[in-house]
């Protein structure tokens, strides 16, 4: 058994747009090795939260601690730090449109190592082979498949072996079966890396295949209604919410 | 009792609810409503809207509707639509004049903030560029210098020689009257090189180039391809901005100058076809009209649009929100920015240059 230690902790958190409050009082922690699922209903702030999490955004109120340290506490150069050890993967992949594949994790690597040329383009190709797209270095990304700007997107994230990853939706928009392959390549990258990884997700089989801790974020209450490993969610949550959502049954607003 | 005949499906006038309600009341009070549709042939979304308001009107009037004579179809998606009860939008109070100026004002004070801390960024990156922390690929920068500089050439030609020819055209009615057609060529040398030179130069980039920097940067926010840049540790104005900067300051003002050469070509032609001026002539007066100074503030300016047309457009770019409508706003916002930057900044130097006695 690994030993269980926090990676992220949250504290009452409130996000909010302006005057427009997104979500209140949220408090959860992510341990290390985690697959953590955020879930909830569409529109229900699943992303903003992940912004958050990423030091996109500033909270209007509470913290996101990493490490046992508040990040917007802390100075300039320590948040890079800490953000240096995020790989994100963006809805739609979000890889820069304007250079190659192998570019794109090029110049992550060019940022921040001294490695020569040629040893990051090695470097990017194998990223890339990780992911199942070895050979496609020199694509453009307008020259991809959507499922495949996200395995892209995913050897990006991964450019700099990062402690955490996120990931926004990431099987929005794919065939079940490349949906299932990006799942099992989430639990692998966790088993080999050891990597913390948070998902924002609204597919069931997905959520069930992979997490093993979530928060459940809840678009009317604007807060969290239910947090834990979303297999005891399914079987333990007396919420009606949660529970129509997990079995993918008719909420109380349509039944007659 | 509401008879529903024929084609109900056509996109011609369908009948209205009111009318049909009002029809129904006129022989006496009214305590509920059933349909026949027998003689129904085919409906459509028409049928379903005339409907749901007919049914709206008489739940105000406290009317009872009977479905059952409707066909099975109709029935099913009528109950859909009323699964869920309508999301009442709460009316906003009325905004009175007072509270308009004051958003206004507001909204003023944050886009000049904006603005300031864009332009403070940028500078902070740019004194990076001297120390050599700023982190951009020079490979940028040159696709940048290249796109805003020779590929601008055309287009430039083509506008600058038809301004020199529309100056030498205008003046010479003038000049002509007094047989003073050999000064076509201080008009128009000194009128390009001196201030049309570098404003032809500036609209054409603004319309051309800004737009397109406010475009390609807008389009990366809506793909968020901004947010990856932050979270991959890289400052979008040092990545972004900072080449495009360079490039268009650099290329203004070589541009201003080619336009200068162009504008004083189109002057020339004129001046040989209609007004029987030598080359040698034309070229000589052109010489002594122009000093270097009138030569140096069309490139200085030249220089101050680049910047301008620069920073507004990534400026509009980065502030794009997150939809292709978004785009288009920046874009525009982009061009009417640099060109209203671009005339006000005109105004600005050549006052000083009045005032400094230039």
């Amino acid at each position: 058994m690994k030993k269980i230690e926090p990676n992220i902790v949250v504290k009452n958190l409130t996000m909010a747009y302006g005057e427009k409050l997104i979500q209140r009082d949220l408090s959860f922690t992510v341990n290390r090795g985690d697959i953590f699922i955020i879930m909830g209903g569409s529109g229900c702030g699943k992303s903003t939260l992940l912004r958050h999490l990423i030091g996109l955004q500033r909270p209007t109120a509470g913290s996101v601690s990493y490490g046992g340290k508040d990040f917007w506490a802390m100075d300039q150069s320590e948040r890079e730090l800490i953000m240096r050890s995020f790989g994100v993967l963006y809805q739609g992949g979000a890889l820069w449109s304007s250079m190659t594949l192998s570019e794109n994790i090029g110049l992550i690597l060019e940022q921040y190592t001294d490695l020569p040329s040629s040893e990051i383009r090695e470097r990017a190709a194998l990223k890339l082979a990780l992911v199942g797209l070895a050979g496609f270095d020199d694509y453009y990304p307008s020259e991809i498949s959507g499922g495949m700007k996200k395995r892209a997107g995913l050897a990006r994230a991964m450019a700099l072996d990062p402690e955490i990853l996120f990931f926004d939706e990431p099987s929005a928009g794919l065939d079940p079966i490349s949906s299932r392959l990006l799942d099992d390549l989430i639990l692998e990258i966790r088993d080999s890396l050891g990597s913390t990884i948070v998902v924002v997700s609204h597919e069931l089989a997905s959520i069930f295949a992979i997490g093993n801790n979530s928060v459940f974020l809840d678009a009317a209450t604007k807060t969290m209604i239910a947090s834990g490993d979303p297999k005891a969610l399914l079987a333990e949550c007396k919420d009606r919410t949660v529970h129509s959502f997990l079995t993918r049954g008719i909420p109380d607003m349509v039944k007659t | 009792m509401v008879i529903l005949l024929g084609d109900w499906k056509s996109a011609s006038q369908l009948p209205s609810a009111n009318e049909a309600i009002a029809g129904i009341e006129k022989r006496g009070p009214v305590r509920s409503i059933a349909f026949d549709a027998q003689e129904l042939l085919i409906w459509g979304s028409g049928l379903l809207t005339f409907l749901v308001s007919l049914i709206n009107c008489a739940e105000e009037k406290n009317i009872s509707v009977n479905h059952e004579g409707l066909p099975d179809g109709v029935q099913r998606l009528l109950r859909l639509a009323f699964a869920v009860p309508e999301h009442k939008v709460q009316a906003a109070p009325r905004e009175t004049l007072f509270s308009k100026i004051g958003e206004a004002a507001l909204n003023y004070q944050k886009a000049v903030s904006e603005t300031v801390g864009f332009i403070g960024e940028i500078t902070l990156g740019m004194l990076k560029i001297f120390t050599g922390s700023a982190r951009f690929r020079w490979a940028d920068l040159l696709l940048a210098i290249q796109e805003c500089g020779v590929k601008a050439l055309p287009i430039v030609s083509l506008i600058s020689i038809l301004v020199g020819l529309i100056l030498a055209f205008v003046g010479s009615i003038q000049l002509k009257m007094f047989g003073a057609q050999i000064y076509i060529a201080d008009l128009v040398g000194i009128a390009m090189v001196r201030a049309m030179g570098a404003i032809m130069a500036g609209i054409i980039m603004a319309g051309r180039t800004g737009a397109s920097y406010a475009a390609h940067i807008g389009t990366m926010e809506v793909n968020e391809e901004i947010d990856a840049l932050r979270t991959a540790g890289i400052a979008p104005v040092e990545f972004l901005v900072l080449p495009r900067v360079i490039a268009l300051a650099l290329m203004m003002p070589l541009l201003t100058l080619y336009a200068d050469v162009m504008g004083i070509i189109g002057g020339m032609f004129v001046g040989i076809a209609g007004f029987d001026i030598s080359l040698l002539e034309y070229l000589h007066e052109t010489k002594k009209a122009i000093t270097l100074t009138n030569v140096w503030i069309g490139v200085i300016s030249g220089f101050v649009y680049g910047i301008i047309i620069a920073v507004a457009g990534c400026l509009r770019g980065m502030q794009c929100g997150r939809s292709a409508s978004a785009v288009g706003d920046a874009t525009t916002s982009a061009v009417v920015t640099s060109i209203v930057s671009i005339i006000v900044a005109t105004a600005i130097i050549t006052i000083l240059c009045n005032v400094l006695g230039i």
